[in-house]
């Protein structure tokens, strides 16, 4: 289980969390739905720990995540998966090698079965055939499904996904978010999803948390988080510019 | 200072302990390194060509032409070879690592080596390390060898200075301190270079101005930091 505690941070003193709390259960996904600039990518980053908050706690089954030493850390970081907003692909190696990265620098798998597994995933995400492309060389969209292979490669038991589908076209972000859903059934990896796609996105998700003016505003089930009465939540699922959302 | 100072002592930390990645090592020799010789080759030649032109008239004026060669020698054994070449490896591979780096910064890359619980360091910034202490003095030498030979051809060929004398009196005047000074120059140069330009590409602000800002930073704290670093150990070895 994931717990988020009281967390708090600034950026060039703009207070960007004000004390975001909530907790992600195991094998479950939790949808993170805001404006954008509110801070949704912020708070995956806290709980991968890449940022460190200025104040508030991040447990990952119990364990503090800004206790950990730089050795444990990189240890707990092993069961991560992070898909990041832009794909984050090393442009000097290929389709086959960037996926297959992690596994040859963190595994003691031999070659053969280095292969196996990242063929497999490859076909998994419908890359078969683009094994020897660039990242120069490919679309948005094979981009955003190399990066997921390469997230999901060492099978791992947290998933981040940051903005999966931005800048996708409709098909291809539904096959993404389709890819999400199957493998979770697959896998049952604990995770969090940033996302605009709402209509999709709750088809997908166990919960939803709303984050706005630096806190949750609203946590429950996509059903719950539809048939909200508070004006904020209603304004943002429906997209009305009339409302109390400020924008940024 | 503080932060530079640390990246810098993790930088030796994880030089020290292993695993090192060799192959990456030796990508980064390559670039550093082998890329640089055209340039190092160019910069050698006319360097030790001017010191040759200027040297031969100087001398000539006190009758001590003879001495052009000691003279060509040394300015470039001690100083000339290891400053220029630090300089030139600065603006040509030092700008690039930094922008590599900066662009893997801002393109999240930096962080997927992170979640997958690698350690950047040991990927960008050791490989790079290494390998700048291993070329520059390489490239040093060929630097000092290529303008010795530059200082003959107009010296000696056009000028009308004997080789026995050029080369021979070049014998009589260089010992092994100075060829020590040079190397440990281009060695503490390599440090410098890729300390510099990784820090910065590491530390660079969002975007392409971030990316560039840092770049230009980069090449001229690294470039002033020689020169300073060169005073240092110049008052320090004589």
């Amino acid at each position: 289980m994931i717990r988020i505690e009281d967390l708090h941070k600034s950026f060039d003193g703009v207070q960007v969390l004000k004390g975001v709390s909530c907790e992600i259960h195991t094998g479950e996904i939790l949808a993170l739905i805001g404006g954008s600039g509110h801070g949704k990518s912020v708070i995956l980053k806290h709980v991968a720990g890449l940022l460190k908050p200025d104040r508030g706690h991040i447990l990952i089954d119990e364990v503090d995540v800004y206790s950990l030493g730089s050795s444990d850390l990189e240890q707990l970081r092993g069961r991560f998966g992070f898909l990041f907003q832009g794909g984050a692909l090393f442009s000097s190696l290929t389709v086959y090698d960037n996926v297959a990265f992690p596994l040859r620098e963190k595994t003691k798998l031999s070659e053969q079965q280095i292969r196996d597994r990242v063929l497999s995933v490859l076909d998994q995400v419908g890359l078969k055939g683009a094994e020897d492309k660039y990242t120069a060389q490919i679309s948005g969209g094979m981009i955003k499904r190399t990066a997921l292979a390469r997230s999901l490669v060492r099978k791992p038991e947290i998933m981040f996904f940051d903005e999966p589908t931005t800048g996708l076209d409709p098909v291809i972000a539904h096959t993404i978010l389709d890819l999400i859903q199957s493998i979770h059934k697959s896998l049952g990896f604990t995770g969090i999803i940033v996302s605009h796609e709402l209509s999709r996105v709750f088809q997908i998700v166990q919960r939803v948390a709303m984050l706005y003016d630096g806190v949750i505003r609203m946590i429950g089930t996509p059903e719950e988080i539809l048939s909200s009465k508070d004006p904020v939540v209603q304004q943002f699922i429906s997209g009305s510019t009339q409302g109390p959302i400020r924008l940024y | 200072m503080g932060r530079m100072g640390l990246f810098l002592a993790k930088t030796f930390y994880y030089t020290a302990t292993p695993p090192l990645k060799v192959s990456w090592v030796l990508k980064q020799i390559w670039f550093i390194g082998f890329q640089s010789t055209l340039v190092i080759f160019m910069t050698g030649a006319f360097t030790g060509m001017v010191l040759g032109l200027q040297g031969f008239y100087t001398l000539n004026r006190f009758g001590s032409a003879a001495l052009l060669g000691p003279m060509v020698a040394l300015s470039l054994i001690r100083e000339l070879g290891p400053v220029l070449s630090a300089l030139m490896v600065t603006g040509r591979a030092g700008s690039a690592m930094t922008a590599e780096i900066g662009i893997m910064r801002t393109s999240e890359q930096i962080d997927a080596i992170e979640l997958m619980g690698l350690n950047p360091y040991r990927y960008l910034v050791v490989p790079k390390f290494v390998a700048g202490i291993i070329a520059l003095p390489l490239l040093t030498a060929i630097f000092d060898v290529v303008g010795i030979l530059g200082g003959f051809l107009v010296g000696g060929k056009l000028l009308g200075l004997g080789e026995g004398t050029y080369f021979g009196e070049m014998a009589n005047y260089l010992d092994m301190t100075d060829v020590a000074v040079g190397i440990y120059k281009s060695l503490s140069f390599g440090v410098v270079v890729t300390w510099v330009c990784c820090y910065k590409g590491f530390h660079s602000g969002f975007g392409a101005e971030g990316v560039s800002k840092a770049t230009t930073q980069a090449v001229v704290l690294s470039s002033v930091l020689v020169l300073f670093w060169d005073y240092v150990m110049t008052s320090a070895f004589f």
